[in-house]
């Protein structure tokens, strides 16, 4: 293994449950310091990665370091340095909330304050309740605070905000861009892909066990994926319009329009999620083929400077938005 | 940033843990209501039953001739179920319930050393244990009469033969507890087992009544040892001639059980996992 200073670095990642692959070859690294945000649909293989790093799994062939240690014959020093919250618990929760990370601040040689945690993950008014009596997202809750209680070097958020309201969600990303600022490293999966945007600073897309795509949050996709999308609607059929001039296309339509302002007109800057969906969509109807962001070929409009902006007009049935006019 | 190495942790903090686990079990095990009656009061409930069922029966009389009464007959066969109880089915129950509601793959995930987790469990087993030997003597003290052994000689019986019985049955209960295959079905794999060996230990009825078969078969269980050790304390002597081979066999106690926990400790440490990798 070459050696690398990396949090987490695994290559040619596999794992099959007998003749279901779970994971087909995944490779990549992630620094110190860095939140990374691993995303993908359900059974795409999010969790079989984590809980293989979390060294609850076993792999099939591959390599993977977490903080230079083999996950699979980590030891309790090696514990000691991380966060793991789960994707799903169901403790019978007999303890209060303030017991529990009493109890679990004991385990670590460095922990967090308790007071701090509780305060931290709002529940100081819930801290002397017991953890059954708990609602499913101020439970979820306690599941972060544990995750942080032993001042973990790198934590794992697996679909953390899950069951959270709005406001609750908010808070925690607070809590998770405060760790960020201490240096803690993160590896997040979420299904809120603005949750995605706001934390990671890298993500990495999986589908059907590989790595389709992964690159820093804002470029992730390619350059393309990120053409600003011109939306109206045209005698009752919404339109949609990828391009590099928007201001100008508008004009144009506007002055089409003769010069009347235009039905539900918006212009876009396709999101994390917007690009994400065509990635994956587009990793579905190709059967499983994977091609990376710098062989991306794309069939949007765009000629870089030129006086008047290629139009090319796609009618959206469904009034749905989406990206599918990015695909190859 | 230059390579970092992952520092040590300190040592003698499996004990401090092991301290802190046991707390943590005791203080959960009385919040678990139906672990408190099924396994902490049964006994209790059971003798009282028995010695006011029994009542009117005769059990037999000492050497001066007075009559036992069944709450002293029933007394020491209780204290041994409630071994078996406190041991072997709550933590049976316990620990298969733990691992399929996730407790263990959360511990799994922290560096709590599994001999800290194990020190709980058997610390619980040995307050709990200890807790309802007390209420079982007491009742039987106040409730029924039951005239208590005033010799030291009893009573370190006693001590010993409590002390290996439920570290005996802890143990066990952690190897047993890989068995059922899921938390829900725990109970139903657990309580048969324990039931019958009641059934055939001479907790409910007097052993020297069972057919010989039937005793060579609870001979190998741990249950009857306990048991007979229990009479061997509480029982008037002249009740020693019903015994197997007419001997209480406290040395018999001694290595069958010593057997039994050096089975349940080495089955503990080969069989137990936090989790079933890839289930």
């Amino acid at each position: 293994m070459t050696i690398t200073d990396a949090a987490i670095s695994v290559r040619d990642l596999r794992k099959s449950y007998g003749k279901f692959t779970a994971l087909d070859g995944v490779s990549f690294d992630i620094e110190r310091g860095e939140t990374f945000a691993l995303l993908g649909p359900n059974g795409a293989g999010k969790s079989t990665t984590i809980e293989i790093l979390e060294g609850y799994r076993d792999r099939t062939s591959g390599e993977a370091s977490v903080l230079g240690v083999d996950p699979g014959r980590g030891g309790l020093d090696w514990k000691s340095q991380l966060g793991i919250v789960l994707q799903s618990t169901g403790e019978s929760g007999n303890v209060t909330v303030r017991e529990q990370l009493a109890h679990f601040a004991g385990f670590y040689p460095n922990p967090r304050d308790v007071d701090e945690v509780i305060a931290a993950v709002g529940l100081v008014e819930k801290q002397k309740t017991l953890i059954r009596k708990l609602s499913g997202g101020q439970r979820r809750r306690v599941d972060v605070a544990l995750g942080i209680i032993g001042n973990p070097v790198l934590l794992f958020l697996d679909e953390p905000t899950t069951g959270f309201d709005p406001e609750s969600r908010r808070q925690f990303w607070q809590l998770v861009t405060s760790l960020k600022q201490e240096g803690t490293t993160i590896l997040l999966t979420t299904h809120y892909l603005e949750e995605a945007a706001f934390l990671g600073d890298r993500a990495g897309i999986i589908a059907g066990g590989r790595l389709i795509d992964i690159g820093t949050v804002d470029e992730i996709g390619g350059a393309d994926a990120r053409i600003p999308l011109v939306r109206w609607v045209d005698e009752g059929v919404s339109r949609e319009l990828r391009t590099t001039s928007p201001a100008t296309v508008v004009a144009a339509l506007v002055a089409e329009n003769g010069g009347a302002e235009l039905t539900g007109l918006e212009v876009v800057r396709p999101s994390l999620e917007d690009v994400y969906l065509g990635l994956v969509a587009a990793y579905e109807s190709s059967g499983g083929e994977v091609s990376t962001s710098s062989t991306r070929e794309t069939g949007a409009a765009h000629d870089g400077g030129a006086a008047t902006p290629r139009i090319e007009l796609v009618e959206i049935p469904d009034a749905q938005p989406t990206a599918k006019d990015s695909a190859r | 940033m230059t390579s970092t190495t992952i520092p040590r942790l300190p040592a003698g903090r499996t004990v401090r843990l092991g301290g802190s686990r046991i707390a943590n079990e005791v203080r959960t095990y009385f919040r678990q209501g139906d672990s408190v009656f099924f396994t902490f009061l049964f006994p209790v409930v059971m003798l009282t039953i028995f010695s006011t069922a029994f009542s009117n029966q005769s059990f037999g009389s000492d050497a001066a001739g007075n009559d036992v009464s069944a709450a002293s007959y029933y007394l020491p066969g209780m204290l041994a179920a409630g071994l078996l109880l406190s041991g072997l089915q709550n933590l049976a129950v316990d620990i298969a319930t733990e691992r399929s509601d996730g407790t263990l793959k959360r511990l799994a995930g922290t560096p709590l050393p599994i001999t800290s987790y194990f020190i709980g469990k058997i610390g619980q087993v040995l307050v709990t244990g200890t807790a309802q030997a007390v209420i079982l003597l007491l009742t039987a003290w106040l409730l029924f009469g039951v005239d208590l052994p005033t010799s030291a000689d009893k009573w370190l019986t006693f001590a010993w033969v409590f002390l290996l019985g439920v570290t005996t049955s802890a143990v066990l209960g952690i190897a047993l507890s890989q068995l059922p295959a899921s938390g829900k079905s725990a109970t139903a794999v657990v309580i048969p087992i324990t039931l019958v060996l009641q059934f055939i230990s001479g907790v409910y009825l007097p052993f020297s009544q069972l057919p010989d078969w039937l005793q060579n078969v609870a001979n190998f269980f741990p249950l009857k040892w306990m048991a007979q050790g229990m009479r061997s304390v509480f029982l008037p002597e002249n009740f020693e001639s019903a015994e197997p081979g007419g001997i209480w066999n406290l040395v018999g106690v001694a290595l069958a059980l010593g057997a039994w926990f050096v089975t349940g400790l080495v089955a503990c440490r080969l069989v137990f996992r936090w989790i079933r990798k890839d289930s």
